[in-house]
């Protein structure tokens, strides 16, 4: 179960960002229902970098929006490497 | 339903800002009396929020030149620089700036957001790699968005963040790192050489962009990485005419020996209109000046100390520790202290910017106040006194 390895992973890295502490699910939207502001997900982003040791390029960043997006893209990286 | 409403939320923002006398997203500048002051609404005011950092707006030369060009060429090339709209003003200013850098090519666009999105967009190529500040200006972002490439961010101004990451791109791949010399919102330089020695032990090219910085950085005013010495550490520099140089317009330098292709391939290069004559011959002008304004570039410093030490004696709450650029940025704990402390300002006679958040870094509140080197001493002095009138009359708790 790679994935929900990930997806609990991930989820550490987000619980001290979640606020408002609402129930973390594969379809949490960061903007939505965490409200996190861009910088806020710029930190995130090079905290999930350096847990996975990967690049999360800007480019993908438009692509997730849920939790389960952010999952899928890191197991892709990390398959690819 | 209607394609306006995704910035109903920019709106009800706007909207918020409690602005009574006067709003600093539609100023108007109804008559510019010097480099250092106009009338805004009825009263004389000091300008501190322009980027006129050499006060080149009004120099003899340079107008003259300007004047002399469109009496000769007339008021536009009306086309682009590779069809009808290359003169021999854009042949020359290319030639004076390349001389100006001591490098071999240099291209003109019609602004400088251009020349950051025309090299930017065309160097990074669908296999290759961009490097950048997140702190980059938008035409940085804008420019690597226009490219193929894959955009790989580091934390503003952190050398090892930076090489955390480059150290995880493929190796073999190609890879250009972007970096500011002076980043405009807050005033604070880059640790420029270690940037660039990290980059270069990676196999990166390298382009800086000396918008903020050039003019009064260096000995010659090339720029930041003159005055650290790692000029030889660049591979392409990118400028402005419209901060120190004192118009509109901006360049790109290197000595790559295949430099000059970008010419068929920029598209920021190739499908808009050149400079006007007018434009190009100041330019021309404003640079050669700068290069020789060592004593401009001396009283811009002293303004910029002086002015930070003033605000910072009064107890502001400033961005930098100590004057690192003629940009002095006063944070203000919210936006209704800044829209506040903005507009009494300006009642006061002094204008600056107020910066916000997208603009600034991690949502910051910011009047961003610029020195000229054309600002006497006593007008240093009265924007110091009237920063302090202005926090007594809005309430605004200074810590001295």
């Amino acid at each position: 179960m790679a994935n929900a390895q990930t997806f609990e992973t991930i989820c550490a890295l987000i619980t001290p960002l979640n606020k408002k502490n609402i129930a973390l699910g594969p379809e949490t939207t960061f903007a939505v229902d965490l409200e996190l502001d861009s910088l806020t997900v710029m930190d995130l982003v090079a905290d999930i970098e350096d847990e996975f040791d990967i690049l999360l390029p800007l480019n993908l960043l438009p692509d997730m929006e849920t939790i389960q997006q952010v999952v899928d893209a890191v197991e892709k990286i990390l398959a690819s490497e | 339903m209607d394609l306006l409403d995704k910035f109903d939320a920019t709106t009800a923002l706007r909207d918020s800002l409690p602005f009574t006398k006067a709003d600093p997203f539609t100023v108007v500048m109804d008559e510019i009396i010097s480099e250092t002051e106009a009338m805004i609404g009825g009263r004389h005011t000091i300008l501190a929020g322009t980027n006129n950092y050499m006060g080149m707006t009004f120099n003899q030369e340079a107008i003259k030149a300007a004047k002399d060009a469109l009496d000769k060429f007339g008021t536009g090339t009306t086309g682009s620089r590779v069809l009808n709209g290359t003169y021999g003003g854009h042949k020359a200013l290319e030639a004076t700036i390349a001389d100006f850098y001591g490098m071999d090519h240099c291209m003109v666009f019609s602004t400088g957001y251009q020349a950051n999105l025309g090299l930017i967009s065309a160097l990074g190529g669908k296999d290759d790699y961009i490097i950048i500040d997140a702190d980059s200006h938008a035409s940085i972002y804008d420019g690597c968005t226009m490219s193929n490439a894959t955009i790989v961010r580091f934390k503003h101004n952190d050398v090892a963040h930076m090489e955390k990451r480059l150290k995880r791109i493929p190796e073999g791949a190609n890879k250009l790192l972007v970096v500011e010399g002076m980043y405009s919102m807050l005033g604070d330089a880059a640790p420029l050489k270690e940037l660039l020695e990290v980059g270069k032990k990676y196999g990166c090219m390298t382009l800086v962009d000396e918008a903020h910085s050039m003019g009064f950085c260096g000995e010659k005013g090339r720029g930041i990485a003159e005055e650290l010495d790692v000029e030889h550490l660049v591979d392409f520099f990118v400028g402005t005419f419209s901060k120190s140089v004192g118009t509109v317009g901006g360049f790109a330098v290197s000595n790559h020996p295949k430099f000059d292709v970008l010419r068929y391939v920029s598209r920021p290069y190739i499908f808009t209109a050149s400079l006007p004559p007018s434009v190009v011959a100041s330019a021309t002008a404003a640079i050669k000046a700068i290069s020789r304004s060592g004593n401009r570039r001396a009283h811009l410093w002293e303004n910029a100390r002086s002015l930070h030490a003033g605000l910072k004696k009064a107890g502001f709450n400033l961005c930098t520790e100590t004057a690192e650029s003629p940009i002095i940025a006063v944070h203000l704990p919210d936006p209704m202290m800044g829209t506040k402390f903005w507009e009494q300002l300006l009642m006061e006679g002094v204008y600056v910017n107020m910066a916000a958040p997208p603009a600034t870094p991690a949502g910051m509140f910011l009047m961003r106040v610029s020195v000229c080197a054309q600002h006497t001493s006593d007008q240093i002095n009265e924007i110091i006194k009237r920063f302090i009138t202005t926090a007594e009359k809005v309430g605004l708790t200074l810590n001295p």
